[in-house]
């Protein structure tokens, strides 16, 4: 069974084709680099196989079950965890609370009116498990606004594998940071353990290459190389439309 | 743990002042203009559901505050009791809120603010033109308050207690919810409702229900001010009474617990008390509503706790300073 089946996959807005008849297949446990240039259309597919845009024809496979029609929310709830490009939390809350907000997602205790949220032990002792991780146990009850970038960076993964999702799509996790920073988030990626698939759109090579089972290279919404490493950088459609010379 | 906090003692005293109210308050008139303010921060707080807690400005809760008023009110001329009429209206307010909250969420933002601005439009027609059912600018009168376990509720006095029963029902329900995974939850889908679809939340769900019991309380509300006036006319249901409640809800401060109580105390006073001796009452309220926006957007509650805050900080940073000047220096 694989973790991750994508075939023929297409999308357009108007008349500009974004993802255009994407085959992708990811084994369960790989890390797998999405890489390309800007506009490559790389962040649309991972909106679509998280469903938060609809594909226009083709398939998503999630370990065996057909996603291609299902909810956003419901793939979360199949095992599919994200974090993105642009830092997307809780700004009025602190890390505590929004790792416990995503923890809450998957519990039925969400729909819960007369608990006290602060309440629940156990949800918020695997959130501050959760923050241990990445981390940020020791300034767990911060407000988000008193966080640096890094950190939040860290709060968002802290997020998805909370969760504990069975495939990850991890969005430009090195975006923005420092190299310090950086070292700590891959240090993070590498304890993922094997039984969480791991997809990830990343364009700091340096760090990217060292996490990375197998490449895919997107190029104007099309898959153009795909392979081992070694592969894909010796490939010269690489060197032509993304690495340069 | 310690019995006494600040806080504990701040509710007492509060529970204490309103339980006491008619005591030193001096005279029915302001035991009634107490009672409206009461009445009024149930539908603020109800509103407050939306606007603090969803995100989501609502311009149309009058309908629903109109319709559990006209609804009871239309059963109690048909010779129905006032139980059973109150619970039909709460179920039809409930009802309507649901057909509300379907058109309502096609959008967010404006477009929200739109659509629930059209539906207390149309609600405020039905009222106002449907002259065979409701009785048109004419309004219905009710003759009789209920008498619930044989105590009549006539008296203001007697009123303002039911009103204040019903009030502290609304803000201990308030309270819980907002602390609820629930009001998390919708707090979570008014932030970033993208990232809670991605972690797992029937956002349009959360939001459904969030109008269905905002809804519920409007209509409370609504209930409280036919007994209060025993009559009620389509003027209710205008735009006018929305502002109002949203007015109410901002200046106060939206997304807490006590800022559409002050709020609503604010309207409340101006209308009723401030027009009695000012006769451009409105002049003053715009003139107080750009003074909060001005220096506590956040609002009245809010704000103030900011400016204490702040105020307190700036002491203990001069008392420290002059603490640290060496003596001569201290000395005048």
């Amino acid at each position: 069974m694989t973790a991750l089946a994508v075939k023929a996959l297409d999308k357009s807005f108007g008349g500009l084709r974004v993802t255009a008849n994407v085959d992708l297949i990811v084994a369960p446990g790989e890390r797998r680099l999405i890489i390309g240039p800007n506009g490559a259309g790389k962040t649309t597919l991972f909106n679509l196989i998280t469903g938060e845009i609809a594909p226009d024809s083709g398939s998503i496979v999630l370990f065996g079950r057909d996603i291609t029609r299902a909810a956003c929310r419901r793939r979360a709830h199949l095992g599919l965890a994200r974090t993105y490009q642009i830092i997307t939390l809780f700004p009025h809350d602190t890390i505590l609370r929004n790792v416990t907000l995503a923890l809450l997602g998957l519990s039925p205790l969400r729909w819960n009116v007369l608990a006290d949220l602060d309440g629940q032990t156990d949800l918020v002792d695997r959130a501050r498990r959760a923050l241990a991780k990445v981390g940020l146990e020791h300034i767990a009850e911060r407000p988000l606004a008193q966080t640096s970038y890094g950190e939040r960076r860290r709060v968002e993964i802290a997020m998805a594998l909370a969760q504990e999702p069975k495939l990850l799509l991890l969005d430009e996790p090195f975006a923005g940071l420092s190299i310090d920073e950086r070292r700590d988030v891959q240090k993070l990626l590498q304890a993922i353990p094997r039984a969480v698939t791991v997809v990830m759109i990343e364009h700091n090579m340096d760090v990217a290459l060292e996490l990375a089972d197998r490449i895919t290279l997107l190029h104007f919404g099309e898959v153009v190389v795909e392979g081992t490493r070694a592969e894909v950088v010796a490939d010269p459609r690489t060197r032509e439309v993304y690495l340069g010379g | 743990m310690r019995v006494l906090t600040p806080q504990r003692t701040a509710i007492a005293l509060a529970l204490l002042a309103l339980l006491s109210l008619p005591y030193w308050v001096g005279g029915t008139y302001y035991i009634n203009i107490a009672s409206q303010i009461l009445l009024w921060a149930v539908l603020a707080l109800a509103l407050n559901v939306l606007v603090g807690y969803a995100g989501l400005t609502s311009l149309g809760h009058a309908g629903l505050f109109a319709v559990s008023g006209y609804t009871a009110a239309l059963l109690l001329g048909a010779g129905y009791g006032h139980l059973a009429a109150c619970l039909a209206a709460l179920v039809v307010t409930v009802a309507v809120s649901k057909v509300f909250a379907v058109l309502s969420l096609r959008a967010t933002g404006i477009g929200f603010l739109m659509i629930t601005l059209a539906i207390g439009q149309i609600l405020w027609g039905i009222a106002y033109r449907w002259a065979s059912l409701t009785n048109g600018d004419n309004g219905i009168n009710v003759s009789t308050r209920p008498a619930p376990f044989g105590l009549g509720l006539s008296a203001a006095p007697a009123f303002y207690y039911a009103t204040l029963v019903v009030f502290l029902a609304a803000v201990v329900t308030m309270a819980v919810f907002a602390r609820s995974p629930f009001g998390a939850s919708l707090a979570g889908t008014r932030d970033q409702p993208r990232r809670m679809t991605a972690l797992g939340y029937n956002v349009w769900l959360i939001r459904y229900l969030a109008i269905v019991f905002s809804g519920f309380w409007s209509g409370v509300a609504g209930l409280l001010f036919l007994y209060y006036n025993q009559f009620i006319s389509p003027q209710v249901s205008a735009l006018t009474t929305s502002a109002e409640a949203l007015l109410m809800v901002i200046s106060g401060g939206s997304a807490t617990l006590l800022g559409p109580i002050f709020g609503a105390a604010i309207v409340v006073i101006m209308k009723n008390v401030v027009s009695a001796y000012i006769e451009r009452w409105n002049l003053v309220l715009g003139l107080i509503f750009i003074l909060i926006i001005s220096f506590m957007p956040e609002g009245l509650v809010p704000g103030s706790v900011r400016l204490w805050r702040a105020g307190r900080q700036w002491l203990r940073a001069r008392a420290n300073g002059w603490a640290a000047r060496p003596a001569r220096e201290r000395s005048p």
